[in-house]
């Protein structure tokens, strides 16, 4: 039984393994300025889980099939070295395998969040509520006019409680239930939860942020490659989770053009 | 009646009315079983959920007969809605998380063998002991509670998140009442841990009988005494945090709800609050809850390893100082599970490292384990299997916290069912593995009996294989960005993912049967089993010395002495390969604790 | 035997007469002034939904028709109609389909049984933000039964779908059965009124409220009409 259960061991981590040498299951092309950082990170990180892996239940499986149920004339032996062996072993090579994907791994993530947008940066915002994103082009005079939340009213398309009345800031803004954006154009996005927690996910921009009520953050990113994307949330906020999403569409300038003109006339 | 010895251990006579030996009892091993019955009671339900769940995930708008007998509104024609399957899915995790891995090998493990393994009659505060199980089981009626009013439970998820779980009713079914029952239970299940680590902490401290140093102590007994010390820290911070959000829903507070929240065109009353606030108090306690499931399922399996490999862990104290560093490392770390929480990116790198860290006290526990196993004498029974199978588990639940550990990383994984195939390997299964191996093991001792040891075997491999086809595929999942927390998956990029979801549901199904198994054992070898000797296993500790089962104050007048290690096996003395800690016989040991 | 036959014959001439002597108030609702503009709904989010609506359905909380016409108003007779208790046994329903309300705004009888239907093949929540009522909250995946439910005050009720915000409709809950929703060129028509002075109120769900009074004297059609000022945001 302890052979079966040292066979099992090793079949069970060769076929986890199979799927991701043969990349059965994985993310999508990256599209993003930043993304390629991350995916390098990912595969040095899977080669050493991967390998980490293998080995400790390697290791596992042939102990248990040779060690297992001996004859009555065995003896006990002692691994050579010891614990001590063991710790330091651990120690060098397990802490300076982690430490140097923390230390790469800091470039990877200061380039997303720790530079800032750059001054030509397009600001959008984005507005996430029960169960949509809304987002906001500030419009001809550049302007993001102010919100009222009393003034919120999803039934009349209201979805940022603007005042064009009172407001002249408001006035060009335009509200949009699709994100466009230009292709390679870095995009500065202005993130204002409406309630609860939302998050911001579109796995070919290797991009995921929170949302915060009450505190609006922002993230920046540039997309290269045109195509239509899907925005999700990935922060649970109620029985509508599942389903919020939106589309993002990357274009090309002149297209992107178009789309904000059309979309402005609808207003 | 009060014997004022000199011992600081208490003297309480045997109670004589049923209620008093089998109901609100003062023995921490009736209390310990109470605790037992309790996490089983949970898993089967928590398991009945995972089904539903998975049911509802592989043929989303299928009916599930009978469905809307539970939740006329949760289930119209037996099609879950999608905040039913979210209900659920929060029971599912509170249930498991608090009442089945925190209750199954701590509380009542340890409290039946934590006094006996230090050779003490009982816990120094037997009533709080009482106490701390009553309340327990008062959480947890109270959150079985929410599924039978208004709008049912919560559907918050068990990490509650601020400000779905204080804006109220207005967020959704279960956002009113559900999350108030939820809090109250969680509240209450604190206070019930509280006074057990009140009970564990002086017990390993000061009851320990004449000859027991700190080092002599089982494994065991050190993972529960260090389980304590963090159960202690964690559970007073998640307390107030529960009450704060009661305080929400019923006082008008804010302490969650920022100013300028809308909901349903509404705008809330409610201003100043920190929605970030709630997921440090949260995570301060929810990063060492994980090492509060699993130190005890560490030593448990080192306790089971050490007996059935017939020979001492390379090294005792390693292990204790690993364990000592997981759980002082896992307040260092609750910053990882908020990367992208829009904490400051920063302090991202700050949670980062610490992180990456508890890798090698993590690393070394492993390694340990597995090099004692060379040129051991390896004993393949139920236990033994279920020991093998958690190491086997730890290592797969591990590796993928490499990738969790790194801000970058997650930025592609968090909230993915990457996350989810994560947790629930290490925490859940391997944890699940402790127990059952806890069990098989124990059993003789608690009741008296042995336990079959054919099924226990065909459950071990059912649930050994199930649980890899299970929980390996939703680490796949996560790399394709499938979002954990969907009651359905309408996005165009998920479809093709949706014939795996099928695999793991018809996996999910098979290996939740096999459990049935495993509660067939259980209650028949409680009465039917055959009847157990001493020590059936040639085992050191002190639990081994005493009768099986153990009088009611464990040792049957007497204080035993002890004169060795916990585990001097691979020796040659009168009873064969091993001394027992009781036993004066002075043997040649490669190694003796003073 | 021939006084029992004489009152059956009275109580016959009494009913023909009521019958006959029914009267109507009818009418007209228009606004003044310019209404704000009705926006295009974007569905993409839900491309079930957005596939069914070519060019995009517009909000439709101030639906206009010729001549300054005003639909979707709720005439009904607010006072003098005394029909509380007569709940009409029949149900009201409200469909969703293609992720909107239809109709828009229902009226029903305090009482009488709502009936909703998703036609969808989408999950929809049903959310009426009651205040005097009970509010409640389910969702209505594809294919499942219809959800019954009843309001036993009378009540405006703003409905939405949080799963498709955009999603808005009304539940007028009224204690009388003789209520008209303005359509087409803002024609109301309240038929079957026996003699009597009653109130008229006309509701609007942007522009609020007006009242008429009117007395019914015999077989005869009142002609009341409303004009509510537009409002341009």
């Amino acid at each position: 039984m302890a052979k079966f259960f040292a066979v099992t061991i090793i079949v069970i981590a060769i076929l986890s393994a199979i799927p991701i040498l043969r990349h059965t299951w994985v993310a999508p092309e990256d599209i993003s300025t930043h993304g390629r950082l991350i995916d390098e990170q990912m595969s040095e990180t899977m080669a050493e889980a991967g390998i980490s892996f293998l080995a400790a239940q390697f290791m596992l499986a042939v102990f248990i099939w040779k060690f297992s149920n001996p004859g009555p004339t065995a003896t006990i032996k002692k691994f050579p070295g010891g614990a001590k062996g063991l710790v330091v072993a651990a120690l060098l090579v397990v802490g300076v395998e982690v430490m140097a994907l923390g230390i790469f791994g800091v470039k990877a993530w200061a380039n997303v969040y720790l530079t800032p947008p750059s001054a030509s940066a397009m600001p959008i915002q984005v507005q996430a509520g029960q169960f949509a994103f809304y987002f906001r082009y500030p419009g001809p005079d550049g302007k993001l006019g102010p919100i009222h939340p009393e003034l919120i009213n999803e039934g009349s398309q209201n979805f940022y409680g603007l005042d064009p009345e009172h407001d002249t800031d408001s006035r060009d803004d335009i509200v949009t239930a699709e994100m466009a954006i230009p292709v390679n154009k870095e995009i500065h996005l202005l993130m204002h939860a409406k309630d609860v927690g939302h998050s911001f996910y579109v796995r070919e921009l290797r991009v995921q942020q929170d949302f915060v009520p009450g505190l609006d953050v922002s993230l920046h990113f540039t997309a290269t490659k045109v195509g239509k994307y899907e925005i999700v949330c990935t922060q649970l906020c109620g029985l509508g989770h599942y389903n919020m999403k939106a589309y993002l569409n990357v274009l090309s300038q002149q297209d992107f053009d178009d789309w904000l003109k059309k979309e402005a006339a609808m207003q | 009646m009060h014997d004022m010895s000199t011992h600081a251990v208490q003297h309480h006579a045997p109670p004589t009315s049923f209620i008093r030996k089998h109901v609100f009892s003062l023995d921490h091993k009736v209390i310990g079983k109470q605790y037992y019955a309790l996490a089983l009671i949970a898993a089967l339900a928590g398991m009945g959920l995972s089904w539903l769940m998975r049911i509802h995930l592989g043929w989303t708008n299928a009916a599930i007969p009978g469905l809307q007998l539970l939740s006329k509104n949760g289930a119209p024609g037996g099609v879950m809605t999608p905040e039913y399957y979210l209900q659920l899915m929060t029971m599912h995790g509170t249930i498991m998380v608090f009442f089945v891995l925190t209750t199954a090998p701590f509380a009542a493990f340890g409290n039946f063998f934590l006094p006996i393994q230090v050779g003490a009659e009982d816990m120094p505060f037997p009533h709080f002991n009482m106490m701390s199980f009553w309340v327990t089981f008062v959480a947890f009626v109270v959150l079985m509670a929410s599924f039978f009013v208004g709008d049912g439970p919560t559907l918050g998820g068990w990490t509650q998140y601020a400000p779905l779980n204080a804006v109220g009713a207005v967020a959704g079914p279960g956002q009113g009442l559900g999350v108030v029952l939820w809090a109250t239970s969680i509240a209450l299940f604190c206070v019930g841990q509280l006074l057990g680590a009140l009970n564990f902490i002086p017990t390993t401290l000061d009851l320990r009988v004449k000859g027991m140093s700190l080092m002599r102590l089982p494994l065991s007994a050190w993972a529960w005494f260090i389980t304590s010390c963090m159960g202690l820290t964690a559970f007073a911070v998640l307390m107030p945090a529960c009450i704060l959000v009661i305080l929400d829903h019923v006082a008008g507070t804010s302490f969650f709800v920022p100013s300028n929240t809308v909901i349903n065109d509404q705008l809330l009353p409610h201003s100043g609050g920190s929605t970030l606030l709630w997921q440090h108090l949260f995570w301060f306690f929810g990063h060492p809850e994980v090492y509060i499931a699993i130190v005890p399922g560490i030593g448990i399996v080192s306790h089971i390893l050490v007996t059935n490999m017939r020979r001492p862990m390379l090294s005792h104290r390693v292990l204790i100082y690993s364990m000592g560093a997981l759980a002082v490392l896992s307040y260092m770390v609750y910053g990882h599970h908020m990367f992208v929480s829009g904490m400051n990116p920063i302090s991202s790198l700050a949670f980062s490292f610490p992180t990456l860290v508890i890798t090698i006290p993590s690393t070394i526990v492993v390694l340990i384990w597995v090099f004692s196993l060379y040129g051991s004498k390896l004993r393949i029974n139920s236990a033994s299997l279920f020991a093998l199978g958690f190491i086997s588990m730890f290592v797969s639940g591990g590796v993928s916290g490499f990738f969790l550990a790194q801000p970058s990383i997650d930025i592609m994984l968090h909230a993915t069912y990457f996350v989810v195939g994560h947790f629930h390997m290490v925490m859940g299964v391997a944890a699940m593995f402790g127990i059952f191996g806890g069990t098989y093991f124990w059993f003789p001792k608690m009741a008296g009996r042995m336990m079959n040891e054919t099924l226990g075997k065909i459950h071990f491999w059912l649930s050994f294989v199930g649980t890899y086809c299970i929980f390996m595929p939703f680490h796949y999942l996560g790399m394709a960005g499938n979002v954990r927390r969907y009651s359905t998956f309408v996005d165009d990029f998920l479809q093709p993912l949706i014939p795996l979801h099928r695999f793991i549901t018809v996996a999910a199904l098979l290996t939740g049967a096999a459990q049935l198994i495993f509660v067939y054992n259980l209650i028949h070898s409680r009465f039917w089993g055959k009847l157990a000797p001493d020590n059936p296993w040639d085992a050191t500790s002190l639990e081994w010395s005493t009768a099986t089962p153990p009088p009611f104050d464990n040792f049957g007048g007497q204080h035993p002495v002890v004169y060795h290690d916990p585990y001097q096996y691979g020796v040659q003395s009168s009873t064969g390969d091993y001394v027992m800690q009781a036993s004066p016989e002075q043997v040649k040991t490669e190694h003796e604790e003073k | 035997m021939r006084t029992k036959q004489m009152l059956v014959a009275l109580l016959g001439l009494l009913l023909c007469s009521s019958l006959m002597f029914a009267g109507t108030v009818s009418g007209k609702v228009t606004y003044t002034g310019t209404p704000a503009h009705q926006k295009p709904i974007d569905m993409s989010k839900e491309p079930s939904c957005a596939k069914q609506h070519n060019p995009p359905i517009t909000t439709e909380s101030v639906v206009t028709g010729p001549n300054n016409a005003l639909n979707n108003v709720v005439v009904y007779i607010s006072a003098g109609a005394n029909d509380e208790g007569q709940v009409p046994s029949q149900a009201v329903t409200f469909e969703q389909k293609g992720c909107q309300y239809v109709p828009h705004v229902l009226a029903m009888h305090t009482n009488q049984e709502l009936k909703v239907v998703n036609s969808d093949q989408t999950s929809h929540n049903i959310h009426p933000l009651a205040k005097v009522n009970r509010e409640w909250n389910k969702s209505q995946p594809p294919g499942t039964p219809p959800i019954t439910e009843k309001y036993d005050k009378p009540e405006f009720i703003s409905v939405k779908c949080n799963v498709h915000p955009w999603m808005h409709g009304i539940f007028a809950v009224l204690n009388t059965s003789h209520y008209d929703i303005s359509k087409g060129g803002g024609d109301f028509k309240l038929p079957n009124l026996p003699p009597g002075k009653y109130t008229i109120t006309a509701w609007h769900e942007d522009y609020g409220t007006q009242t008429a009074d009117v007395t019914v004297t015999g077989n005869e059609t009142k002609d009341v009409n409303f004009t509510f000022k537009a409002k341009a945001y």
